[in-house]
């Protein structure tokens, strides 16, 4: 029984690494456009398009269940292309559908954290001569990351019991396989090892973010 | 013209390190800059004084290209970054702002140092990746600009250990090591205590020993007196009286002057 569960825990740390892998950075971008002002003027409204996609993007993420999004994923190239599903087609639908959900929580996370950066900041660069990118990289970056960890923190705890929604769609991840397992033995053990497991993980991601902080704390503003 | 003025007073001298000229800005339907020229000329402290909300701080956003102007011009010796076309400020290329941006320095109020980075990487960091210049070199001079800010030992500490006085002598020396042709600053000890504001205003006073090129916004009339060579009242967008220091600050001609002058000895 362990062994089986241990197994779908692979899985589920697989499913949790790739959506940070992906999530994370892309999240950037989403954020970065989020708060582009390029655009033009149509009589008095001024329109930002990639403005607009980017909110619009982080709407349908925020606003509908992740659950809906694998299905919409994993039936779209079938229904939309007529493209045959083939046994992985769950599992790339489930971790696509991660990423792109995780990655507009990410973008609303970055761009909180951007626009605490005091303009004073950005203002001294400025008048230094760094460059734009300079700017971002060098001088906003490190700080933002150091403002946004607790949110983070919040985001990726999360999306370590979230991996259990992958159950949905059938993957066998820890989820799938514990309620496998009370089925077939008539026990609620398999439930109770499963969540020790989710916690004793959550426990590790919080001690590995404390140290994260820790690091960052020879400073503050 | 104010500016006229002042090249009628001393003729013959060098060409002025900044120069702007009928600067006018606006925010929205209020006129901030009404026109107002300043020429300051290589090894001259000019105190920029005047009432809040007069225009001093624009002023100094404007020719340190913070904000563009609506009108006028500017220009850091032969770098023209904007000039006047029918009333109009054109502004010239990135490439040449970019330059101009390279003659000046500019010390907030607030400092605004980069928290994460130490006392000695503040200094250093814009010279080495934005001038290009070899790390030795830069990181040497660093430690004499250290030194002579009286910062000797907080090399590698990072801002939030510092007090305001020493926070603002980093920003001093910041300015400093890009080798600025002048240094603009816009009211330096506001945020400081009478103790911390003399640690400053100390090393202001080295500078202008040195012939350090400055345009300084200040409420320190004391200070004004003793370390510019020029004072400029500027109220409600425009340059009521300019003059030498003990002129304008003890004998003033202009009625508003005096109100003001007053108004802030009480």
């Amino acid at each position: 029984m362990m062994g089986m569960l241990l197994e779908g825990f692979a899985v589920s740390l697989q499913l949790f690494a790739l959506t940070l892998v992906g999530a994370i950075p892309l999240g950037v971008p989403v954020a970065l456009m989020r708060q582009s002002t390029w655009g033009f003027s149509v009589g008095r409204v001024r329109v930002r398009p990639l403005a607009l996609i980017a909110r619009f993007y982080i709407s349908v993420m925020r606003g509908t269940p992740l659950m809906l999004q694998m299905f919409a994923i994993y039936f779209a190239p079938y229904y939309v292309f007529g493209i045959k599903l083939t046994p992985e087609s769950k599992w790339q639908a489930c971790v696509v559908a991660f990423i792109i959900n995780y990655a507009a929580y990410f973008a609303e996370i970055y761009r909180s954290g951007m626009q605490s950066i005091p303009r004073g900041q950005y203002e001294a660069a400025e008048v230094l001569g760094y460059s734009r990118a300079q700017t971002f990289f060098k001088i906003v970056l490190p700080q933002v990351v150091k403002r946004i960890l607790p949110a983070m923190g919040n985001e990726v705890i999360t999306l370590v019991k979230d991996t259990s929604l992958a159950f949905s769609i059938g993957v066998a991840e820890m989820f799938s396989t514990a309620k496998a397992l009370v089925a077939s033995q008539v026990s609620m053990v398999p439930f109770a090892i499963a969540a020790a497991l989710y916690w004793v993980f959550n426990f590790v991601v919080e001690i590995v973010l404390g140290r994260v902080e820790k690091r960052l704390d020879y400073y503050h503003d | 013209m104010a500016s006229k003025q002042v090249q009628t007073e001393k003729p013959g001298t060098q060409e002025p390190v900044v120069l702007i000229e009928g600067a006018r800005k606006s925010f929205g339907s209020v006129e901030v800059l009404k026109g107002v020229s300043l020429a300051v000329r290589p090894g001259e402290t000019v105190a920029v004084i005047g009432p809040s909300g007069g225009g001093k701080s624009t002023l100094l956003r404007c020719a340190t290209m913070l904000e563009t102007l609506d009108g006028g011009t500017l220009a850091y010796g032969d770098t023209v970054v904007a000039r006047d076309e029918g009333g109009r400020s054109v502004y010239s290329s990135k490439d040449v702002q970019a330059r101009a941006r390279q003659r000046f320095g500019l010390v907030f109020q607030n400092y605004n140092l980069f928290p994460h980075y130490t006392v000695m990487k503040n200094i250093t960091d814009a010279p080495i990746c934005v001038q290009k210049r070899p790390r030795a070199d830069v990181e040497r001079e660093a430690r004499d600009l250290i030194a002579k800010m009286g910062l000797a030992g907080c090399e590698e500490k990072v801002p939030c250990q510092l007090s305001g006085g020493q926070q603002q002598r980093v920003s001093i020396a910041r300015a400093l090591a890009m080798h600025p042709d002048v240094m603009y600053f816009d009211e330096p000890t506001s945020a400081l205590d009478p103790e911390l504001t003399a640690e400053v205003l100390k090393v202001i006073k080295l500078l202008a020993a040195e012939d350090m090129t400055m345009v300084i916004v200040t409420h320190e009339m004391g200070f004004a007196r003793e370390v510019a060579d020029r004072v400029v009242f500027l109220d409600g967008g425009s340059v009521v009286e300019e003059g030498p220091a003990e002129q304008v600050i003890d004998h003033p001609r202009e009625e508003r002057t005096r109100a003001f002058l007053r108004r802030i000895a009480e």
